[in-house]
């Protein structure tokens, strides 16, 4: 069932879909010259985009909260991140404490 | 073959720290891919599947969504929707790349695939653009070897793999954007858009469709329009008591 022609396809408009979604931005940006103000706004747009997934994905699992291991380890790479820590240790830091707080059961 | 100079000089321009980075992030990301493998065949689909679709459509939720709406006897159409909804963030991802990162030209089509919620952070991070190129072109391939190869495994390998969550992998992926959107925190005017975004899209999570939170956090970036302390012109009303 899950290989019918009709899931294909669908996976193929997905893809299709996606791929013009990513192409909509860079063409319209080398089309049209934004003033300096405008490249501003879009540039914290992005920025307002990446900080509510960094909390949706980090608090949230489904339509509920992820439980605390989870946070708990992205906030310590947060800190270290704020203290100028080497962007590798910051990311192997988060999921360590991930790992170590559900190791002790706490969910 | 022009990739693989073109990647020569990419190494050079980046900084060690962050190609370090940026190769752990494309190994958790394949950690990642071998619990999508594994889940797909275990829900029915085919071996191949799951590394088609991470190869074409290379955006881990979508798909994740994609496989477990179409395994639970949901309707195509609903999945893709539901994925789209969920992928509508790369146009504004697009809109804020600084023209150059994506050039036109052969490499285009490439690039505009190679997109993603990572690749686009590590460039916006980088202070000029031969870096953000370095840093989005190296994450990007990095992805798209590593997201479809982990899938291939993980589907090879089935039932054995579950949970990438034990290793806490899935505290990564929140801490590498948190991580590399900081700096763009100290504008007071960003920081409260991103605050108001955060807001916005965890208000929303239990009564929206995935994707949908984020987008509507865009809303907050009209704070970004509210006038400063750091505005270099002070309004008169700032004076006042």
């Amino acid at each position: 069932m899950t290989s019918r022609p009709t899931v294909v396809i669908a996976l193929l408009v997905l893809s299709a879909g996606t791929f013009a979604f990513r192409f909509a931005g860079p063409a319209l940006r080398s089309r049209f010259s934004f003033p300096k103000r405008a490249e501003d706004l879009l540039g914290a747009a992005a920025i307002v985009l990446l900080a509510s997934l960094v909390a949706t994905t980090a608090l949230t699992s489904g339509h509920g909260f992820s439980g605390f291991a989870r946070p708990a380890g992205v906030l310590v790479g947060g800190v270290l991140a704020a203290r100028k820590t080497p962007f590798l240790v910051v990311v192997i830091a988060a999921a360590a404490t991930t790992a170590i707080l559900r190791l002790l059961h706490v969910s | 073959m022009f990739i693989i100079i073109d990647m020569r000089s990419i190494w050079r321009t980046l900084d060690p720290g962050i190609l370090r980075g940026i190769a752990l992030v494309c190994l958790s990301v394949g950690a990642i891919g071998v619990s999508y493998g594994a889940i797909a065949v275990t829900k029915g689909f085919p071996l191949w599947f799951p590394v088609l679709s991470a190869l074409v459509v290379l955006a881990g939720a979508s798909e994740f969504l994609f496989v477990g709406i179409i395994a639970a006897g949901g309707n195509p159409i609903t999945a893709v929707l539901v994925g789209l909804l969920v992928n509508a963030r790369h146009l504004p991802y697009g809109l804020a790349l600084p023209p150059g990162v994506v050039r036109p030209g052969w490499q285009r089509f490439l690039a505009t695939h190679l997109m993603n919620d990572e690749s686009v952070v590590l460039a916006l991070a980088e202070p000029d653009l031969p870096r953000q190129r370095a840093a989005y072109w190296t994450c990007g391939l990095g992805m798209l070897v590593c997201w479809p190869a982990g899938a291939l495994v993980g589907a090879l390998a089935g039932n054995f793999v579950h949970d990438t969550d034990a290793l806490g992998l899935d505290a990564m992926f929140p801490a590498v954007i948190l991580a590399l959107i900081l700096p763009a925190m100290k504008d007071l005017g960003v920081r409260h858009a991103a605050l108001g975004g955060c807001v916005i899209a965890l208000v929303s999570v239990p009564f929206t469709p995935p994707g949908l939170p984020e987008l509507l956090a865009l809303g907050a970036v009209a704070l970004k329009l509210l006038p400063t302390r750091d505005d270099r012109t002070p309004r008169p009303e700032e004076a006042a008591p």
